[in-house]
């Protein structure tokens, strides 16, 4: 049974043990800001959020979002740009996107599909919908497919947010139109958007 | 059904706009609050008897109560990071009538004396959020929101801050953590965020749907309001009901409708030539409940009696051709991934879980395995900083408990199918 078990570097069943801080660095330091670059639109969008808020600092969640729109992830650009707006080092900022599943600690494709694969999806098929996804978008680059814990959206199961579009309920062979349409540029599914759909109690009982 | 309030004429065209809102009567309530002494709001929500909906079911007007008085930093928060799986009444009330939400927290900030609020949207909701801003940049125009409302003494400040995905940022203090700019772990309490919240003041935090009845409590009258429901339950609920039924969506209920009536009458029951094998009252962290508690009345109490918890108000229903394994199993890793680590038994209990349940799907424990898992199950409730733990703890205990049978049975039949040979049967042939 032990030789099931999953094994990295080492023999060790945790990955990335050996790959040790450098100890002889010393940590960065909140970005110069007459060193850093950071693009207009991206400093004006962060300083307007952090005026909305008593300590600035709650302004780092829609900041690093609004990083990982220019960037397309939460890049070591993209924090250290944040990271010269806000005053903060970029290592605080890295310990919070790490935290939060829709900021990208690692480079992905620019179309994000997300399928709810939790309980109330997965009572109606979810399982073989992700697996639809998954064979339809192989290994392209363009494309982020993830698995995703419930979307609030139990309704339309078993669905989608695809680049933030709630869609549902999906078919698997609806995995390649939807993929088709994104790629166009085209609005994905739009008669199944659940932003269109009626209060339950005016549908048929199917 | 009968009393709709919430989700009376949701689907008029136009609603989420200020001008449809307004000629339906909108903002009514909010002119009259302001006529009120903050005093007597706290009171009018006392007498309502509103429990709080968004899973604890904590009375609203006592948590405002606990308010220090008089004019100081203290803030409002709106939780709207409905992320409990199985629940999505939130998302359809936001997106349809955004006013009635805003009109809500402008009424509790008064009653509280409240001048800062946010509504803290689940990153996922992007839609749903693009809508409240509209709708919130509409009331500001509109002095509905910011300095002297409507002329009175009253001043808010209103903020739609989006998430980014965490399940834990539901929990009031991680929430209020993410929403301070930082990881969303969750706090020690006491202190309370009524004493101690965000930025370190007051902070009254409410769910969505809670916020949205408070207008109709102004418009009724407290102690009208709370003839709607039964004594300790009082008002509506809207239901999500999900899973095996044919007709999923959200059903405004009056509080002590039966769970029959709810999933049969209103969402259809399971499919065609299925029956109900087990279904959670109050979303995916409430104990489960099996065909026999099907009468049971839908109300804060009556959950409790039975062993579970309204929570929610998410029903999920489950028939019987889903093996209950695969249900505990889907349960557990999502506990899994969403526990943030900071406690011991959540972060060790979660992870142990989810492989005793592999090891029971592949065949390879024995029955007494079950019992170590309800054992652990035990250890988690109630030792941690949040109820993330108990979450997983409590529908995974009942699961067992209720289930054991069939569970023993996959146990059997997985290894028979594999042909594994576990330990004790190990130990009982070289014994011999």
């Amino acid at each position: 049974m032990s030789a099931d078990v999953k094994r990295f570097a080492g023999g060790s069943r945790v990955p990335g043990w050996d790959t040790a801080a450098d100890l002889e660095r010393d940590p960065a330091v909140v970005p110069d800001p007459a060193t850093t670059a950071v693009p207009d639109e991206l400093r004006s969008e962060i300083e307007a959020r952090m005026a909305l808020y008593p300590d600035t600092r709650s302004a780092a969640l829609p900041a690093l979002a609004a990083a990982q729109r220019l960037h397309g992830w939460c890049s070591p650009e993209a924090i250290e740009q944040v990271a010269c707006v806000m005053r903060l080092t970029p290592g605080y900022l890295i310990s919070v996107a790490t935290f939060y599943d829709m900021l990208e600690t690692k480079p992905v494709g620019e179309h994000a599909i997300y399928v709810c694969t939790n309980i109330s999806c997965s009572l109606r098929g979810a399982d073989e919908l992700y697996a639809a996804f998954l064979a339809a978008a192989g290994d392209a680059q363009d494309l982020n497919v993830r698995h995703f814990e419930c979307l609030g959206a139990c309704d339309v199961a078993p669905m989608a947010s695809v680049n933030g579009v709630y869609v549902g309920p999906l078919e698997p062979s609806d995995a390649q139109t939807i993929i088709d349409q994104v790629r166009a540029g085209s609005p994905v599914l739009e008669h199944r958007q659940l932003i269109r759909r009626p209060a339950a109690e005016t549908l048929p009982i199917t | 059904m009968s009393v709709q309030i919430l989700l009376d004429r949701i689907d008029e065209p136009g609603l989420n706009t200020l001008a449809v809102y307004e000629r339906r009567g909108g903002y009514q309530a909010l002119r009259k609050a302001l006529t009120m002494e903050p005093g007597a709001l706290v009171d009018e929500l006392l007498a309502s008897g509103l429990r709080g909906r968004g899973g604890a079911g904590f009375s609203m007007g006592k948590k405002a109560s606990f308010l220090p008085k008089g004019s100081m930093e203290k803030y409002l928060v709106c939780n709207a990071d409905e992320s409990e799986p199985g629940t999505f009444k939130d998302r359809e009330l936001m997106q349809k009538n955004p006013h009635l939400l805003i009109e809500g927290i402008v009424i509790a900030t008064r009653a509280a004396e409240i001048a800062r609020a946010f509504i803290y949207v689940r990153g996922e909701y992007a839609e749903q959020a693009t809508i409240l801003e509209a709708a919130v940049a509409e009331a500001y125009a509109a002095g509905l929101l910011g300095e002297r409302i409507l002329g009175s003494e009253h001043t808010l400040a209103l903020v739609v801050h989006r998430g980014a995905g965490a399940y834990i940022c539901g929990e009031e203090t991680g929430l209020l953590d993410s929403l301070e700019g930082k990881r969303g772990n969750p706090r020690l309490k006491p202190p309370f965020p009524a004493i101690q919240g965000l930025y370190d003041g007051p902070t009254l935090i409410n769910n969505v749907e809670t916020l949205m009845n408070v207008p109709h409590i102004l418009r009724l009258g407290g102690a009208e309001y709370a003839k709607i429901g039964t004594e300790t339950s009082t008002g509506t609920k809207v239901v999500s009901v999900s899973g095996n039924v044919r007709r999923p969506g959200n059903y405004e209920i009056e509080l002590g409708t039966p769970s029959r009536t709810i999933i049969f009458d209103l969402a259809g029951g399971p499919p065609e030539g299925r029956a109900v094998k087990a279904w959670f009252p109050g979303g995916s962290s409430s104990p489960i409940l099996t065909a026999e508690d099907l009468d049971l009345p839908y109300d804060f109490d009556a959950c409790a009696k039975a062993g579970s918890m309204l929570g929610s108000g998410a029903i999920i229903v489950v028939d019987d051709s889903i093996p209950i394994l695969s249900v505990a199993l889907k349960l557990a890793k999502f506990y899994k991934h969403e526990s943030c680590g900071k406690c011991t038994p959540c972060r060790e209990g979660t992870n142990w879980t989810v492989k005793m349940l592999e090891r029971v799907e592949s065949g390879e424990a024995t029955s007494a395995d079950l019992d170590t898992m309800a054992s652990v199950q035990e250890r988690i409730i109630g030792n941690c900083l949040c109820v993330l733990g108990d979450a997983m703890a409590m529908p995974i205990g009942s699961m067992i408990a209720k289930f054991r049978d069939e569970l023993e049975a996959h146990i059997e039949a997985a290894r028979a199918r594999s042909g594994l040979v576990v330990l004790p049967q190990t130990a009982i042939a070289e014994a011999s």
